[in-house]
């Protein structure tokens, strides 16, 4: 699967994102015109491990623990296990959905269990995501619990064709990386040249020459001097930043709130230094 | 295969056609097979530095253009073992300077040679792209002074963006720094951008310093390598240079100011 962010803006080929179409060069292409656009992400899910059962007692549970953690159980979305559940057991899901919500839990899938428990959760809504590989055994404190269903954290993959056939998929391939993509310069940018991160943060690792530009539509990074044009913020966020090790620009704006070099000459002038806006003004202080 | 050299500047009058003598005699001298390829077409001046400006008969434009071969247009030269010159057309402009051209007679001359020097013609227009285009390394020689530091600055730009390395995905361009033209006294007096200076505009390692020095002229005009002319200061400092590029650890001189003795004072040096 290709729904990985690159830590750079390259646009990754992404067939499953744009099932409308075929291109797969660039993620801009069709915003205009596309209606929406598919996009993996990691998500923290909370997910019910079931071992049995029974409409009474599961409610019995369930008001047990919302009386223990009462904020927890808003509007949660969670994902039933049936992986510790014998293949057997007939569930009703309609009534199990109905009873996780009435507590504030919400299942939006199910995960293993046998294939008639997989189609009953289907009827109830309830599409299956790929199993999870084997663990070692843990120690037995599992089982000697005597809660009939526990609840635990773990990092769920919700992909954007859950209930596809993605069940063969090696787990690796849930490491999604939803952080935003960021540029990083690891040279000098000399005189004339240009780097523009789109929609991305970008980080210099190398002087930016006078004569030189650099523009990002989030932050700006620039560990050695910032002599050349720095543009951060550049489709108007107003909360971008400028952070570099010298202060000497020809030009700093953020958002199009610009100072020049005239402007800036003074206390921060050479200095490690970082810019914002407050007020829409620009304000330069130490770093 | 020989290692394409190009020395270039952006900016011109700062030394490149000297250095390319220089630099090119010390590597023959150093037992290299070496040739220095000038690259300003319409204004052919390496075949004056290096005296055999009487001896052209076929230039590189007629090699491109596939009227003469190679071997009628290099000429071998007197005083160095191991060295030639390809001269420029004067009569022709840049714009004969063809992509397929260069690449066909450079790598015809990689055959046979150990370094091809590229002597770069000022600007960032076709002449000097074509002479960057091929290179593993580049000196980039810069006076120290900021019009010339900036002009360095847009070379090393492109260096990194247009040169077939980069467009082949291969390691870049191996880039140097030659300052010339160095004055430290005038340094001292806050007249001149000083090495660290420089540096630190460019961030580029060092190769060497040149001194100022009148046995430069002298030598340009006696149509003599500056390299040859051991006693200099000049001479000694691209010596060291050439050296340095070969991977030798040489300390670097003649970046002090000279201690003026008694007579000197007296007398006056050159300022």
């Amino acid at each position: 699967m290709s729904d990985i962010n690159t830590p750079t803006s390259q646009p990754t080929s992404s067939k499953h994102k744009k099932p409308a179409n075929n291109h797969s060069n660039n993620n801009q292409l069709n915003t205009d015109s596309a209606c929406f656009q598919l996009k993996g992400s990691m998500l923290m899910l909370t997910i019910m491990e079931l071992y049995h059962y029974s409409h009474g007692h599961f409610n019995e549970q369930m008001a047990v623990l919302t009386k223990q953690a009462p904020n927890f159980f808003k509007q949660t979305p969670i994902i039933i296990c049936l992986e510790k559940l014998a293949a057997s057991a007939e569930i009703d899901f309609i009534e199990l959905t109905q009873v996780c919500q009435d507590y504030g839990l919400f299942p939006i899938a199910i995960r293993g269990g046998s294939e008639e428990q997989q189609l009953n959760a289907l009827i109830a809504g309830l599409p299956k995501l790929p199993a999870q590989k084997q663990k070692p055994p843990k120690d037995e404190s599992h089982k000697n619990a005597s809660e009939q269903n526990q609840t635990d954290i773990s990092e769920a993959k919700e992909t954007a064709e859950a209930g596809g056939d993605n069940a063969n998929q090696p787990e690796k391939d849930a490491i999604i990386d939803t952080s935003r993509p960021c540029k990083i310069i690891d040279r000098a940018v000399r005189s004339g040249q240009q780097i523009y991160a789109a929609d991305a943060d970008l980080i210099i690792m190398g002087p930016v020459s006078q004569g030189a530009e650099v523009i990002a539509d989030g932050h700006i990074h620039i560990y050695a001097a910032a002599r050349g044009r720095i543009m951060a913020g550049a489709k108007g966020n107003m909360s971008a930043r400028v952070f570099c090790q010298s202060l000497e620009p020809e030009l700093l704006s953020i958002a199009g709130h610009y100072k020049i070099s005239e402007d800036i000459q003074g206390q921060h002038w050479g200095k490690a230094a970082h810019a914002r806006l407050v007020d829409r003004q620009l304000k330069i202080e130490k770093l | 295969m020989a290692k394409i050299l190009v020395v270039t500047s952006g900016k011109g009058g700062v030394g490149k056609t000297t250095s390319s003598a220089a630099i090119g005699t010390g590597l023959a001298l150093r037992g290299n097979k070496t040739v220095i390829i000038d690259f300003d077409v319409g204004l052919r001046n390496l075949d004056l530095v290096m005296n055999c400006e009487r001896r052209v008969v076929y230039d590189f434009v007629n090699v491109i253009n596939e009227e003469a071969t190679l071997n009628q247009a290099l000429i071998k030269d007197k005083r160095t073992e191991g060295l030639y010159i390809l001269p420029a057309s004067q009569t022709r402009d840049k714009d004969a300077l063809t992509a397929e051209g260069v690449q066909r007679v450079l790598n015809e001359l990689s055959e046979s040679f150990d370094y091809i020097v590229c002597d770069s013609p000022a600007g960032i227009e076709r002449g000097a792209l074509m002479a960057m285009y091929f290179a593993d390394e580049a000196i980039v020689v810069t006076n120290p002074e900021v019009s010339s530091v900036r002009d360095s600055d847009r070379i090393l730009g492109i260096l990194q963006s247009k040169t077939l390395r980069v467009e082949s995905g291969l390691e870049p361009v191996k880039e140097h720094l030659l300052l010339t033209r160095y004055s430290p006294n005038r340094v001292q007096k806050g007249e001149m951008l000083s090495v660290e200076d420089v540096q630190d505009i460019l961030s580029l390692p060092l190769l060497g310093v040149i001194p100022e020095s009148k046995a430069v002229l002298k030598a340009s005009n006696q149509g003599v390598p500056v390299i040859l002319d051991t006693e200099s200061e000049a001479g000694q400092a691209y010596a060291d240079a050439v050296d340095r590029f070969l991977g030798k650890d040489v300390p670097f001189r003649f970046m002090q100011p000279e201690k003026k003795g008694f007579f000197k004072r007296m007398f006056g040096g050159k300022e």
